[in-house]
């Protein structure tokens, strides 16, 4: 079943025309992504990698059926495209663009705030690597053929630590029924939360694994909730033991800047919650394998 | 991205907050000169740097004389300034403020400071100013007020009130403390800062005129593409040098302070990188993101980067690769190594798409390159081979003297 997206899902390209957005979409049709067309204002009417393309995407909506849509578009102006998607009925958005100002990223999410829940588009990143549920379709730039598909649940903020999950996972057997990347940017669509929420509804999913980071204090939120409602394990690794306080690594958001936001203090405090922890970044796919045992 | 105290305090009082009288100085001459400008019998000199608690580091100096004055900007003028929060490196000291010294009746904070929790602006206020707030915080948490700020609507006028209320501020200075709290939000607003902390908010002595005392501003860098104003404000001598090389060759770079150079694409895959380093018994000197398209000159590039840091000792590569390909990063690695004559041990891990096809080329090359194929093998290979790179080099010096 998987979350999110699967092989019938509609997706369409914002940014669909440029050379990134080209190239991905492709990749997602090769794999078998039902892509329905994609968004470039001003050309709208032309036909690109075999799929129509629009102006904007209520067009898409009303002639395609478009449900789910990723976002190519540049950090300047990716937050109105957002917004343009939540606006035309779109159900799940994933923005891959890294570098959105962060003052544009609250307005997004005081924008989705005035859907009523049910109605709401679910947004994962920015700064992400996408999603992907393997054997069925993929809305994202990751190389689909290292996920095996399967009965584990990752989310996770970064791209290449995901991948390096996936493949640790794969090597061992074990395959993934959906990987989420929520991105590395101080604020997103989607916490760690909302998507364990999705994978605790979902039949297939039968463990859950989140790969955080130091910074903010999502990963413990997320594991206050697997405590109080989830009948699913979960596995986390955080990254960034050796980060020191105050330094910005990589990502945007991986800075520890108040207590609670260090890696080891976020380990702590999930063992204490009940989740395993993988001690180790090499140590993922063991940790799982052990805990897929145990069921 | 930072600026410095006397920049923030510009851009606050174009927003209507009221600052002392103070000017610029780059020599102890100019010091003596802006202190004459300014007039009085009691100056502070101040040391601009991008750091807080510059006061226990012999940065912030009360001079009662021209003579001091002097005296003050001597001592700090070309020296590197070591607090809490700049690392042992600390910083240089190339500017001073002159600032007129003002009598101080009572010393509050007041800051404004992305919520990542709320997804919104927060304002933080407290009657306890001067101190570390996250001591504040800790010891005393009733004493911190913490105000939501919507943004669709923005900084309401209520809550502008609620805050000067909690500041604990007479019923004549609340209109004023509102056109201070509403200038500083909007210079938030307007210019895409990330943090504004005023510490201390200080009431005047006599008077009883709120002023600003110290005042950091903190900028979001995704934002800096449309705030061409903050951008000029960047300065450079406050940051750290390989990082503002590989920020001007579009790369990202984080330096640290051990002896093992990191090559790696992904900030999480680096992050959980120098996690192994350290367990294997390394530390990192840095690492260095080359992102998704890693040709050939941007590996070269790359590797120019790691290496300008002299005290690296190994150097590890370490690609995921998934847009790119194991073969083209091989080939990037190959002709970086033949180009540069590195002197030091390299282990290079590839894994993910052609990782059959870049394995050959690394072991075709003749290169003495030392390879691993998990993460914690890298490691491993890393921090052992730093440790024999050590040692010849002590042997070697032991040989010379």
């Amino acid at each position: 079943m998987a979350i999110l997206i699967n092989k019938e899902t509609r997706m369409i390209v914002q940014g669909f025309t440029g050379k990134i957005g080209s190239f991905h979409a492709q990749d997602m049709i090769n794999y078998g992504s039902n892509v329905v067309g994609g968004i470039t204002p001003g050309k709208g009417g032309q036909t690109h990698l075999d799929r129509p393309v629009f102006n904007t995407v209520a067009e898409a909506v009303a002639q395609e059926g478009a449900e789910a849509s990723i976002i190519f578009v540049p950090p300047a102006f990716a937050a109105d495209s957002i917004m343009e998607a939540a606006e035309a009925g779109i159900k799940y958005c994933v923005s891959i663009t890294d570098g959105i100002p962060t003052q544009d990223m609250m307005k997004v999410k005081q924008f989705l705030r005035k859907f009523p829940k049910q109605e709401r588009m679910v947004l994962t990143g920015p700064n992400c690597a996408g999603t992907i549920s393997p054997g069925e379709s993929m809305l994202g730039i990751m190389p689909g053929h290292i996920y095996q598909q399967g009965v584990v649940g990752v989310v996770g903020r970064s791209g290449t630590l995901g991948y390096e999950a996936a493949d640790q996972m794969k090597a061992l057997g074990i395959g993934i029924s959906t990987s989420v990347g929520i991105g590395g940017d101080p604020i997103n669509g989607s916490s760690h939360r909302d998507i364990f929420e999705k994978f605790e509804q979902d039949d297939e999913t039968k463990v859950v694994v989140m790969i955080g980071e130091i910074g903010g204090s999502q990963e413990v939120e997320a594991g206050i909730y697997a405590s109080k409602h989830m009948s699913k394990p979960v596995v986390a690794y955080i990254a960034g033991l050796t980060a020191p306080k105050g330094r910005r690594m990589g990502h945007a958001g991986a800075i520890i800047s108040s207590s609670g936001e260090s890696a080891a203090e976020k380990v702590e405090m999930l063992r204490d919650l009940g989740v395993t922890i993988a001690p180790t970044p090499s140590a993922m796919g063991e940790t799982v394998a052990r805990v897929l045992a145990k069921l | 991205m930072d600026i410095h105290e006397y920049q923030a305090k510009e851009i606050l009082a174009g927003y209507g907050v009221r600052i002392a009288d103070g000017g610029l100085a780059y020599s102890p001459e100019d010091a003596v000169q802006r202190a004459r400008e300014i007039g009085g019998d009691v100056w502070a000199v101040k040391a601009q740097i991008h750091s807080g608690a510059r006061g226990k580091a012999g940065g912030v100096k009360i001079c009662k004389s021209y003579e001091e004055v002097e005296a003050a900007a001597e001592s700090m003028l070309g020296k590197r300034l070591v607090t809490h929060q700049t690392g042992p490196a600390g910083k240089v000291c190339l500017r001073l403020y002159i600032e007129a010294g003002t009598n101080i009746a009572k010393e509050l904070y007041f800051s404004l400071l992305v919520d990542r929790a709320h997804e919104s602006i927060i304002m933080v206020g407290s009657t306890e100013g001067g101190m570390d707030i996250e001591d504040v915080a800790e010891n005393n948490p009733e004493k911190i007020k913490k105000i939501q700020i919507d943004p669709a609507v923005g900084l309401l006028g209520f809550q502008a009130r609620e805050m000067a209320f909690a500041l604990g501020l007479e019923p004549s200075q609340i209109s004023p403390a509102v056109k201070l709290i509403t200038g500083c939000y909007r210079a938030m607003r307007d210019l895409d800062a990330n943090m504004i902390e005023i510490n201390p908010l200080i009431v005047t002595g006599g008077s009883g005129k709120l002023m600003i005392m110290d005042a950091k501003m903190g900028f979001d860098d995704n934002a800096l593409f449309r705030r061409q104003k903050v951008a000029e404000l960047r300065d450079k001598t406050q940051e750290d040098k390989r990082e503002m090389a590989a920020a001007d060759r579009g790369l990202s770079y984080v330096g640290l302070d051990g002896d093992i150079g990191c090559m790696i694409n992904g900030a999480g895959l680096a992050m959980a990188t120098m996690d192994m380093i350290k367990l294997a018994g390394g530390e990192p000197a840095n690492f260095l993101d080359v992102g998704g398209g890693a040709s050939a000159e941007r590996t070269e590039k790359a590797f120019r980067l790691v290496l300008a840091d002299e005290g690296v000792k190994a150097m590890l590569v370490n690609i995921f690769a998934g847009i790119n390909r194991c073969d083209w990063i091989a080939e990037g690695v190959v002709h970086a190594v033949k180009k540069i004559d590195m002197k030091i041990p390299l282990v290079v891990r590839l894994s993910g798409t052609n990782v059959e096809e870049g394995r050959k080329i690394i072991a075709e090359s003749g290169l003495p390159i030392i390879t691993a194929t998990t993460l914690a093998e890298a490691a491993e290979k890393a921090v052992q081979a730093r440790n024999e790179q050590v040692a010849k080099e002590q042997a070697a010096e032991g040989a010379t003297t």
